[in-house]
C-alpha cells in the first residue's frame, strides 16, 4: 500500500481516540448542572472545578489529535 | 496554489545571527516573544505609573488579575506558596498574551511551538521537585505512597504515583501545545474551505463561502476563550504541583 494512502488511514483511525473526550467533557459539565440544582454556589467553587476538569479531559483527547497529526504530516 | 494549514507554524528567520556554530538569528517567533514582552511591560508600568486609591477602570483590572492570582495560590497552596507568587502572576500574563496574540489574523502563535512550551513545563516540573526536595529532603519520597492505601498494592501503586508524577513535565506542555496547534490548523483549515467554495464562482461560490465562513466566525470566538482557559489551566496546575511538592498531600 502506498505511504500516503496508509497516513491518511493512520489519521482517520487515530481520531476515533477523540470520542472519549467527547463523553468526557460531557460528563464533566453533566455534573456542573446536577451539582449547581443541588446547591448553588457557583461562581465560587463549581465553574472552577469544571473549568478545570475540562481543560484536563481536554488534554487526553489532544494526545489523540496530536497522534493524528504526526501520522499525517510525520 | 494549496498550501498545506501547517505552514503558519513555520519559523522564520528575519535576522539571521550565527553565533560560534549555533543560530541565534531573530526569527519570527523571536520577534512576537518581544511583542509579547513590551505589551506587558508597556501595560503595567503606564497602568502603575498614576496609582490612585479609589482605582480608574485600568487599575481596577489591573487588580483584578493580581487578585485573581492571590487567590489561586491561596486557596490551592496555602501560606507556604504566597513567596512564589510573582512567578505565576508572570507565567499568567505570558501565557495570556502569547494565546491571544496569535487570535490576531497574520500573526503567530508562540505558545504553538512545543519547544516553548516544553521548555517552560520541563523548567517549572524541575524547579517544583527541586523545591520539594529541598524543603523536605527524603522525606519528599513519601508523596508518591497515597494515604490509606492496604500494604498489598503499594508497589504498584507507587510505581503507578511515579509514572504519573513524571508524564506531568510531558502532559503539561503538551495540553497547551496541542490546544494551540490543532485550533489554528483548524481555522486554516475552515478558511480554505471557505476560499476554494468562494473560487468556484457564481451563485453557488458566494452562497457556499459563507457557510465555513460563518463557521470560522464563531470557532474564533471559541479560540478566544481556549487561549484563556489554558493560560489559567496552566497557571493553576503548576500552582497545585507546587502545592504537591510544599505540602505532601
Amino acid at each position: 500500500m502506498e505511504l500516503a494512502s496508509a497516513k491518511l488511514i493512520g489519521a482517520g483511525l487515530a481520531s476515533i481516540g477523540l470520542a472519549g473526550v467527547g463523553a468526557g467533557v460531557g460528563i464533566v459539565f453533566a455534573s456542573l448542572v446536577t451539582s449547581y440544582a443541588r446547591n448553588p454556589s457557583l461562581k465560587q467553587q463549581l465553574f472552577a472545578y469544571t473549568l478545570l476538569g475540562f481543560a484536563l479531559t481536554e488534554a487526553i483527547g489532544l494526545f489523540a489529535l496530536m497522534m493524528a497529526f504526526l501520522i499525517l504530516y510525520g | 496554489m494549496i498550501s498545506s494549514p501547517l505552514e503558519q507554524f513555520e519559523i522564520v528567520s528575519i535576522i539571521p545571527l550565527p553565533l560560534g556554530g549555533y543560530d541565534f538569528s531573530i526569527t519570527n517567533s523571536a520577534i512576537y516573544l518581544f511583542i509579547t514582552f513590551g505589551i506587558i511591560t508597556f501595560f503595567m508600568s503606564s497602568i502603575l505609573n498614576k496609582t490612585m486609591f479609589v482605582p480608574g477602570p485600568w487599575q481596577a483590572l489591573l487588580e483584578d488579575m493580581y487578585n485573581f492570582i492571590m487567590e489561586l495560590i491561596e486557596q490551592n497552596c496555602g501560606a507556604k506558596g504566597q513567596k512564589y507568587f510573582p512567578f505565576f502572576f508572570v507565567l499568567f500574563s505570558f501565557l495570556l498574551v502569547c494565546n491571544l496574540l496569535g487570535m490576531v489574523p497574520y500573526s503567530f502563535t508562540v505558545t504553538s511551538h512545543i519547544a516553548i512550551t516544553f521548555t517552560l513545563s520541563l523548567a517549572i516540573w524541575i524547579g517544583v521537585t527541586w523545591i520539594g526536595l529541598t524543603t523536605h529532603g527524603a522525606h519528599f519520597f513519601t508523596l508518591f505512597v497515597p494515604s490509606g492505601a492496604p500494604a498489598a498494592l503499594l508497589p504498584i501503586l507507587v510505581v503507578i504515583e511515579l509514572i504519573s508524577y513524571g508524564v506531568r513535565a510531558i502532559s503539561l506542555a503538551v495540553r497547551l501545545f496541542a490546544n494551540m496547534m490543532s485550533g489554528h490548523t483548524l481555522l486554516k483549515i475552515m478558511a480554505g474551505f471557505s476560499f476554494q467554495l468562494f473560487a468556484l464562482g457564481g451563485i453557488l461560490g458566494l452562497v457556499g463561502s459563507t457557510i465555513p465562513f460563518i463557521l470560522v466566525f464563531l470557532i474564533t470566538g471559541l479560540e478566544i476563550g481556549i487561549a484563556c482557559l489554558q493560560a489559567y489551566v496552566f497557571t493553576i496546575l503548576s500552582i497545585m504541583y507546587l502545592n504537591d511538592a510544599l505540602n505532601l498531600h
